[in-house]
């Protein structure tokens, strides 16, 4: 399970940072969701997965009795992915107003900035 | 008790950002509401600067969980003096963007994020758990990427799609270096992991993290191979946006890379000798960038590039005296790069341009501005006795000691660069005899606006000037104060102390 796992954020990274690298705008934020999830799953992977093991104490107990699943990395991720997904949300935005605006979906027509003013 | 008065910013700047959205479209309660709230707020960071230099180092546990679980909050001189840095370049900016910015860009709600900027970088700056930072970061690019597209001009959103890019890149690697570090320790709490990391037998993997830490960073902070999204993206808003843009938000970067590299990733030779040859290059690529450029903004878009080197290099060669230079030097520059962009606002309203190529004649029709002007300018090259000459003194000093004479070719080109870049813009927008130039009719020029604008332009500039000539003429102290930063940073022991052990104190009182 944890191989396979590593293989899909391996994959995760590598699509996510190859759409990242085209020069179509909707593909940098295929390019960015990709990526993003990816890191997603990568703190989940890293929180070591335990399966049907609650981090709870039992009653008569003080301490954890056996293995259990680390709830850390959960808080985590679901902090990152409303994050991300606010990012996200603000991409498609920003990118739906630069087309209308520039009028080109190429990125490497996007240089009034870099033109001497 | 002075350990409440830790999250006083925070709670203030976020208060503000609220209460100004209930005045939407009421810009003049917003422009007085925003001052008001930036001097209240600049009491409040003297206020902790003063109580933390009697105490020392103080922590606030949020929720009361011991250190190592909870999320903690941690005030060390390192970062009451950037909070209070923060306050002094946010009130200033507070008055010029009242007076520069125009209502129809204040409208969309200009002022609440801007307040919710500073709230993410206070925020930053006192948090003591790398998640949060990590938090703290979003917050503050997530403010940023709105303030820079506030307004939608076509160049605004050519450069915030590339501003927008390479932050999320930075992000989701900063998210990366955390996962691994979590995975490697299993804790976040930036003074525990440094005893945790350090007792890492598989030193490879932790370097491996520390790289990913300084990628993540570097974009920020606009180091050597990772800048290019600066210069093609600050010159387009505002410039009061640019100002706090080019003062505090690499400067974060900056702040995050000494933090993590002087708490957690401790004496790798390796990682040194790589933050030494991007410093080296950071100093070398951003003056000759800035060397060719043609528009005010965007030559000081290049120096803020070079400048950063001054700093990375002070952390690469890690001895006391380089660190107390580079704290030196963040006071200086965070101070200056605020104030130029602003007054490159000021060039541009009084001429109705920002090229070097049609401006001129400014020292005949401003004499005493240009006065003014030349404090912050002379001050970036560093002319003894203005702000940026002593900083200089301990990393040229710590370059001898270490040995590294590279370091000390590479502040030096710099620091003559700089004097030539700054000569040439004043030869060519103070004394040359400017072309005539057409005004434009729809342009509002700064001898049309009325006097209490011009004071919202010009005061800001003054009162950056004078702390600037405070941190030049007053160097003794900011030099012990540089020092002492330097010192609680290289013996960390009192930072882990502080926040490991005060906690657990705490909860038994």
């Amino acid at each position: 399970m944890e191989i396979l796992l590593a293989i899909m954020i391996g994959v995760l990274y590598a699509s996510g940072i190859y759409m990242i690298l085209r020069r179509s705008l909707v593909k940098l934020i295929i390019g960015i969701i990709l990526f993003g999830n990816g890191a997603n799953l990568l703190i989940f992977l890293l929180g070591r997965i335990t399966k049907g093991a609650p981090p709870i104490i039992p009653g008569e107990s003080e301490v954890f009795l056996e293995a259990y699943a680390d709830p850390v990395p959960q808080a985590l991720i679901l902090t990152a992915i409303v994050i991300s997904f606010g990012l996200q949300s603000f991409a498609i935005i920003l990118v739906r107003r630069a087309h209308k605006v520039v009028k080109t979906d190429d990125l490497d027509e996007m240089n009034a900035t870099d033109e001497d003013s | 008790m002075t350990h409440q008065l830790i999250i006083y910013p925070l709670f203030l700047q976020i208060l503000l950002a609220i209460l100004l959205m209930f005045f939407w479209n009421r810009i003049n309660s917003q422009r007085i509401i925003s001052i008001l709230g930036s001097t209240v707020n600049l009491g409040i960071s003297i206020w902790l600067f003063t109580a933390i230099w009697e105490h020392g180092t103080t922590t606030v546990q949020a929720g009361n969980w011991e250190a190592p679980f909870g999320i903690t909050f941690v005030a060390d001189m390192f970062s009451a003096t950037l909070v209070l840095l923060t306050a002094i370049s946010g009130l200033a900016v507070s008055v010029f963007s009242s007076g520069s910015i125009i209502p129809d860009r204040l409208r969309f709600g200009y002022f609440p994020i801007f307040h919710f900027l500073l709230l993410g970088l206070n925020g930053a700056f006192l948090t003591g758990d790398i998640f949060n930072l990590y938090v703290w970061f979003e917050i503050i690019i997530i403010s940023s990427f709105v303030l820079i597209t506030i307004g939608g001009e076509k160049a605004q959103l050519e450069g915030a799609v590339k501003y927008f890019t390479m932050n999320i890149i930075a992000s989701m690697i900063f998210l990366t270096a955390i996962a691994v570090l979590y995975g490697l320790t299993g804790s976040l709490n930036m003074a525990d992991l440094a005893g945790k990391v350090a007792a890492i037998e598989n030193r490879g993997l932790v370097e491996v993290t520390a790289i990913l830490f300084l990628i993540g960073f570097g974009i920020k902070a606009a180091v050597f191979p990772l800048y290019f999204w600066l210069p093609a993206s600050y010159h387009t808003p505002p410039s009061a946006v640019s100002a706090i843009f080019g003062g505090l938000l690499t400067k974060v970067g900056v702040y995050a890379l000494i933090r993590v590299f002087t708490l957690i990733f401790v004496g790798d030779a390796f990682l040194d000798q790589i933050l030494m040859g991007i410093a080296i290059l950071t100093l070398f690529s951003g003056g000759v960038g800035a060397l060719v450029q043609n528009n005010v903004r965007k030559v000081f878009s290049y120096l803020i590039i070079c400048h950063i080197g001054y700093m990375i290099v002070g952390l690469g060669m890690f001895t006391e005296v380089a660190i107390a230079g580079t704290i030196f030097y963040l006071i200086h520059d965070i101070v200056v790069k605020t104030n130029l962009f602003m007054l490159s606002g000021l060039i541009y309203k009084i001429n109705g341009s920002n090229s070097m190529r049609v401006l001129g004649g400014f020292y005949g029709k401003y004499p005493k501005l240009s006065l003014l002007i030349f404090i912050p300018l002379f001050s970036l090259v560093g002319i003894p006795p203005l702000s940026g000459f002593w900083p200089k003194i301990s990393l040229i000093n710590a370059g001898f000691t270490t040995g590294s004479y590279w370091t000390i070719g590479a502040i030096i080109f710099a620091s003559f660069i700089t004097l030539v870049i700054i000569a040439k813009l004043w030869a060519e927008v103070f004394w040359k005899t400017p072309e005539d130039r057409p005004r434009h009719a729809s342009f509002e020029y700064f001898s049309d606006i009325s006097k209490i604008r011009k004071i919202q332009f010009i005061g800001p500039i003054v009162f950056l000037s004078l702390v600037s000539l405070y941190i030049g003429f007053g160097a003794e102290h900011i030099q012990l104060l540089s020092s002492r930063i330097a010192e609680e940073l290289i013996n960390n022991d009192q930072y882990i102390d502080a926040v490991l052990n005060n906690g657990s104190q705490m909860l038994e009182k």
